[in-house]
């Protein structure tokens, strides 16, 4: 059976690869007639296309937000403060951390598989022969995309979490707008938004670059595109974790 | 004029190539001949740029391939056609937008394009495919569309991957007849191939693969008439290098 971990030959492998393929990467963003006629389209497929999955974990999010929050405060902490818990975590945490992982199956497994096909049938290479930058053509306008459309994806995402938020807790809690507004308000700030915003856009990026360098690397047949889809997968879960702890410790 | 000069390229621990020595000349069609897995692709996708050797040289018009820079490469890819033994046709896009992905690169406007495309579709007889998906053609039609997208570039050298593999014989025969007319038109050729039928069709030398190295190279009247073992038996298609297959029905005694 193979295995989808690296091995530790494969890992300094790994590692020298990402290393060449973002230096590759970077020259290849100074090839705008290549790539800048993709972009909108990939933006569609990648941001536009990824909404609904988004908005569907948000709702559920959003309610159990409210039913956990009360559970926790009944009795010790006013009620109030729900609205306060809702909208700090789907904006600070959930949000975008939630719409990131389920970015990295669809679009980490999207951009993945299809590179990956593209590689083992020579679809790559034939690109090449025609004179094209493969980086520049495949890789950069998916990268770009999913770096400016997974903040875009992730505040209607947020707006609709809160918005489930609120919709549970005037309905199943002893609690009205007025209340959960003014939790929401009490502890408010701008940074909640931005700072998600900007974790997201790193997500986005880092899901992408996985789904890219596993699609360029893939070898043998369909078999060879599974374990690349898998650890684009795998690998693009672990960047947003990491950067999720990263973003913490610098922007907190 | 291309020339390879004891080229080697190793994957791993298996040595592919071994020292391949090769001029591949101008206006002609050379034919390079082998068994499976002796590195055939890997010699074109040597003079592509697509494969880097680890030793020896590959000069494509006197200049060696793997000291240009990536534009030098670039504007050597503009004068180059390959044709993928697959075809290699990008599935999400019709045969015309295929076809016209590479003229777009070369900088040519509409009209141009537009016009090389009909042009390129009509000399592989698929006038008519223009707007369907490669999903939709056969697997010789997907082969011809290849070898459009290589002449709509007006290459000055197409590299031939396998043209025939898998091809029933009248569509091997039309691809054949592809090959001596883009050579007619004055576009270098090289081709990898182990159909002999196909070799014999279209090539002016032919070149045989063995063991990593060029082993005979002659024109196609000099390899029917060869005496090496290896390149008769490979060109007769017999089991082994000193009997004669025995005809059907024969008992061997």
């Amino acid at each position: 059976m193979r295995l989808v971990a690296l091995r530790p030959s494969d890992r300094a492998g790994f590692v020298e690869h990402v290393g060449r393929w973002s230096t590759e990467a970077a020259r290849a963003l100074t090839d705008v007639p290549t790539w800048g006629p993709l972009l909108a389209a990939q933006m569609r497929r990648l941001g536009v296309d990824s909404v609904p999955i988004a908005l569907f974990i948000a709702v559920f999010t959003g309610i159990v937000l409210s039913l956990l929050s009360s559970y926790i405060f009944t009795g010790a902490v006013p009620l109030y403060f729900v609205g306060a818990l809702v909208g700090k975590t789907v904006m600070m945490e959930l949000g975008p951390v939630l719409t990131g992982m389920a970015l990295a199956g669809r679009v980490g497994a999207n951009i993945s598989a299809e590179l990956g096909t593209m590689r083992v049938t020579e679809q790559v290479d034939a690109l090449e022969t025609l004179a094209y930058d493969p980086i520049a053509y495949l890789a950069v306008p998916r990268v770009l995309a999913a770096t400016l459309m997974f903040p875009v994806v992730t505040a209607f995402a947020m707006a609709v979490g809160v918005t489930a938020g609120w919709i549970t807790s005037i309905n199943l809690l002893d609690l009205t707008t007025q209340e959960f507004v003014k939790g929401l308000r009490q502890f408010y700030q701008f940074k909640d938004i931005w700072f998600g915003l900007v974790k997201s856009a790193s997500f986005g990026a880092a899901v992408a670059f996985m789904g890219c360098l596993q699609g360029f690397r893939t070898q043998g047949g369909a078999e060879g595109v599974g374990i690349a889809t898998t650890r684009a997968v795998v690998l693009g879960c672990e960047a947003i974790l990491v950067l999720d702890a990263f973003w913490a410790l610098v922007l907190l | 004029m291309i020339r390879l000069l004891g080229v080697e390229k190793a994957f791993g621990a298996k040595p592919v190539l071994r020292g391949v020595t090769l001029d591949i000349r101008d206006g002609e069609n050379t034919v390079i001949i082998g068994g499976s897995g002796t590195g055939k692709s890997v010699t074109l996708k040597c003079i592509v740029g697509l494969i880097e050797p680890d030793a020896g040289t590959v000069e494509v018009d006197g200049r060696d391939v793997q000291g240009l820079t990536r534009e030098e490469l670039t504007a050597l890819r503009g004068r180059i056609g390959y044709v993928f033994q697959f075809a290699a046709l990008f599935d999400s896009m019709t045969v015309a937008e295929n076809l016209r992905l590479g003229l777009v690169k070369q900088g040519l406007d509409a009209a141009t394009i537009a016009e090389r495309v009909a042009e390129s579709l009509a000399i592989v007889d698929l006038p008519d495919c223009a707007a369907k998906y490669p999903a939709e053609l056969s697997g010789g039609m997907r082969k011809r569309v290849g070898i459009a997208r290589a002449i709509a570039l007006r290459p000055r050298y197409i590299l031939y991957d396998e043209p025939t593999s898998g091809l029933d014989p009248v569509t091997s025969a039309v691809m054949d007849e592809l090959m001596v007319r883009t050579r007619d038109l004055g576009v270098t050729g090289v081709v990898v191939t182990h159909d002999m039928r196909s070799a014999f069709t279209v090539g002016d030398r032919i070149a045989m693969l063995y063991e990593g190295t060029i082993r005979q190279v002659g024109t196609v009247e000099e390899i029917r008439a060869t005496t090496d073992p290896v390149v008769r038996q490979f060109i007769e298609g017999r089991p082994t290098a000193a009997a004669p297959v025995p005809a059907a029905g024969r008992v061997a005694s």
